[in-house]
C-alpha cells in the first residue's frame, strides 16, 4: 500500500495540521510516513500546500510531481494540481470559491461541501478535519481510531479536551460522502 | 507501535538529539529554513534539565565566535544556521580549524547567492567542502538524507569532531530540514563533568589547574617555521580522516549500467527514480556519499568500472560533479542534473536528464 497525497488551500485553513495529523495517524498504525510542506512566506490569505506520503514500505522521495489522491480548498490549487493526479485518482474539493470547476473525466471527482458543514456544526477551526474525514471515508488508509490515538499524541495535554469536537467533524465530514 | 518512535522536522531532531547527546552549549541566529532548531531548543528549556545553554545570539558572526569560546574549554558547542549565516559564520569556522578545536556547525541550505529564496538548494558543497574561510584547512562534512540521520549525525558529527580535534558540519537542505518523518532518538547522556573534560581534553581551558602547563588556545603563530608545523599537524590530521572516516550509502549499484551519484534530499528523489527506472526495464544504482569531505573517491571509482555513465544529481549547478570527475579519471561520462535557486526536482526530471546526456529509453507502462 502506498497513497501519495497532497493538501492544498489558503494558509490559516488548516492544510498543514490537517496533514499532520494524518501523518501521526499513520504513525499509531506503524506505517511509513512523509510530510513535506511548502514553507516561507505562504501565510494566511496566501497559499499552501504539504504532500503527505503514506506506505507499508520504506518512502524514497518525499516530493513528487503525481498524486493518488489530491484534497484541494481553493481555486488557485485546483488549478496547480488538477492535471497532477493520476489516472484513477481522487480530487475532493470544496466547492466554497470555486468558478473554474474542475473537467477531468479519468478521474473520481468528489465535491465536499465542508464550508457549508462547518457553518451547521458551528465549529469553524473544525473545518479541515470535515475534510480528514470525507478522505478518511473514500481513502480509508487509516482509521478513525488510528486518528484519535494520533491526535492524542500530537497534541499537548492541555488541548486533549478539543478531540471530542475533532471527532465530531472527522464523522460529520464521513457522512458527506 | 513502538512508543520511541516519533514524528518530527527534521530541524526539530537536531534540537531533541543535541539536548539527549548532553551537548553543552548552543548558539544560534534564526533564518528560515532552520529557526526550528532553535525554536524546539527554546521551548525543550534544557538549561532546567541537562543544564544546557540555549543562546540566541545578536548575529552568526557572535554564534561562531561563542562556540569558539565554548569549545576552548572543552565543551561539546554547536550552532545551526542556513547559508547567509554560514557565510558570515566562515571566519570563525577557520579560527575553530587553526586552534584544533572540537565544534559542530549546522547548514539547512538555501538557495543563493546572496540572500537568494529560503527554498531548499545544496549550493554549499563548494563552500563546506572545498574551505569556505581560508587557510588550508577541511571540515568533516555529514550529508544527511532523512530525518532519522538528522538526529543520528549531531552525536556522529559531535564525536568525529572531538576525535580529531577538527570543527564538523552537517550539511543539511530545507527538505530534509522541513520535513516531518518517523525518528527514534538517541538515549538521554548526561553531560560532561568538569573532570571527565579535565581528562579527555588535557588542551582545554579549564581554569586554574594544578599540576599541569598553562594551556593556550590560540591561531596565531607568526614565526612561520612554527606555523608550517602547524599546518603539517593539521594535514596529517586530515589524512587520518580520509583514510578512517569516508562513509556512502550503494543502492542497488551492483548490476547497475547507469549510476546516480547524490546527496541528501536529492539522494531520496533520485531513490524514486531509480525504483521507477527499473519497473522500466533499465538498471540505475545510486551511491550516496555520506560524508562529503572525506569524499568516497575510490567507492566511486570502484562502482565506475561496470558502469556506462554517472549522472550526478544535485541541488546546484554542478558542483559534487568535479570530485566525482576525479574519483573516475574520464573513464566513462559523467553529466550533470542540476535545479538551482530554491527549485526541487520531481524523480521524473531525473529521469529525463538520462533520457538527455546519455540517450537512455523508459518503456513505461502505466500501473
Amino acid at each position: 500500500m502506498k497513497e501519495e497525497i497532497v493538501i492544498a488551500g489558503f494558509g490559516g485553513q488548516g492544510v498543514l495540521s490537517m496533514g499532520k495529523i494524518l501523518a501521526y495517524a499513520a504513525l499509531m498504525n506503524d506505517l511509513e510516513v512523509t510530510w513535506m510542506p511548502s514553507y516561507g512566506p505562504e501565510q494566511r490569505g496566501g497559499t499552501a500546500n504539504v504532500t503527505v506520503i503514506i506506505s507499508d514500505e520504506a518512502i524514497s522521495s518525499p516530493i513528487v510531481d503525481t498524486y493518488d489522491t489530491a484534497v484541494i480548498l481553493n481555486q488557485q490549487s485546483l488549478n496547480k494540481f488538477e492535471n497532477h493526479i493520476k489516472p484513477g485518482g481522487t480530487l475532493i474539493y470544496d466547492p466554497y470559491g470555486i468558478h473554474h470547476y474542475p473537467s477531468r473525466t479519468d478521474i473520481n471527482i468528489v465535491k465536499v461541501n465542508a464550508m457549508d458543514a462547518t457553518i451547521e456544526l458551528g465549529n469553524a477551526k473544525g473545518y479541515n478535519m470535515i475534510l480528514l474525514g470525507a478522505l478518511l471515508k473514500l481513502k480509508p488508509i487509516v482509521s478513525l481510531d488510528d486518528v484519535l490515538r494520533g491526535l492524542k499524541k500530537a497534541l499537548p495535554e492541555r488541548h486533549h479536551h478539543l478531540i471530542p469536537a475533532n471527532e465530531q467533524a472527522i464523522l460529520k465530514g464521513m457522512s458527506l460522502v | 507501535m513502538n512508543e520511541d518512535i516519533r514524528l518530527m522536522k527534521g530541524n526539530e531532531a537536531i534540537a531533541h538529539a543535541a539536548v539527549r547527546y548532553g551537548i553543552d552549549g548552543y548558539f544560534g541566529y534564526p533564518i528560515t529554513p532552520q529557526s526550528e532548531v532553535l525554536e524546539t531548543l527554546e521551548a525543550l528549556m534544557p538549561w532546567e534539565t541537562t543544564g544546557m545553554v540555549v543562546l540566541q545570539a545578536e548575529s552568526e558572526i557572535s554564534s561562531i565566535n561563542m562556540v569558539y569560546g565554548g569549545a576552548a574549554t572543552g565543551k561539546a558547542v554547536m550552532t545551526s544556521s542556513s547559508s547567509p549565516g554560514v557565510s558570515l559564520m566562515q571566519e570563525g569556522i577557520s579560527y575553530l580549524a587553526a586552534s584544533e578545536l572540537p565544534a559542530l556547525i549546522i547548514n539547512v541550505m538555501r538557495g543563493g547567492p546572496g540572500l537568494g529564496t529560503i527554498h531548499p538548494s545544496q549550493s554549499d558543497y563548494f563552500q563546506a567542502t572545498k574551505g569556505g574561510g581560508h587557510g588550508d584547512y577541511r571540515l568533516i562534512v555529514l550529508a544527511p538524507s532523512s530525518v532519522q540521520e538528522m538526529a543520528d549525525f549531531v552525536g556522529l558529527g559531535m564525536d568525529l569532531s572531538f576525535k580529531y580535534r577538527t570543527p564538523a558540519m552537517i550539511l543539511a537542505d530545507g527538505v530534509i530540514g522541513q520535513m516531518m518523518e518517523k525518528v527514534v532518538l538517541p538515549e538521554q547522556r548526561p553531560r560532561r563533568s568538569q573532570d571527565e573534560i579535565r581528562r579527555q581534553c588535557p588542551w582545554a581551558l579549564t581554569g586554574k589547574t594544578p599540576n599541569r602547563q598553562r594551556n593556550v588556545v590560540t591561531s596565531l603563530e607568526l614565526d612561520s617555521a612554527l606555523m608550517e608545523k602547524n599546518n603539517e599537524r593539521f594535514q596529517r590530521t586530515y589524512k587520518e580522516i580520509e583514510a578512517n572516516e569516508v562513509r556512502f550509502q550503494a543502492y542497488d549499484t551492483d548490476d547497475a549500467d547507469y549510476i546516480i551519484v547524490a546527496f541528501g534530499s536529492m539522494a531520496r528523489i533520485c531513490q524514486k527514480a531509480v525504483e521507477e527506472a527499473r519497473n522500466a526495464g533499465v538498471k540505475i544504482g545510486i551511491l550516496r556519499p555520506i560524508t562529503l569531505w572525506p569524499f568516497p573517491y575510490k567507492a566511486i571509482e570502484d562502482v565506475a568500472k561496470h558502469a556506462k555513465g554517472i549522472l550526478v544529481a544535485e541541488l546546484n549547478a554542478g558542483q559534487m560533479i568535479e570530485d566525482v570527475r576525479l574519483a573516475v579519471h574520464d573513464s566513462i561520462p559523467v553529466e550533470h542534473f542540476g535545479r538551482m535557486g530554491g527549485i526541487v526536482p520531481n524523480p521524473a526530471e531525473v529521469l529525463n536528464a538520462f533520457t538527455d546526456k546519455f540517450g537512455v529509453k523508459f518503456n513505461f507502462t502505466n500501473d
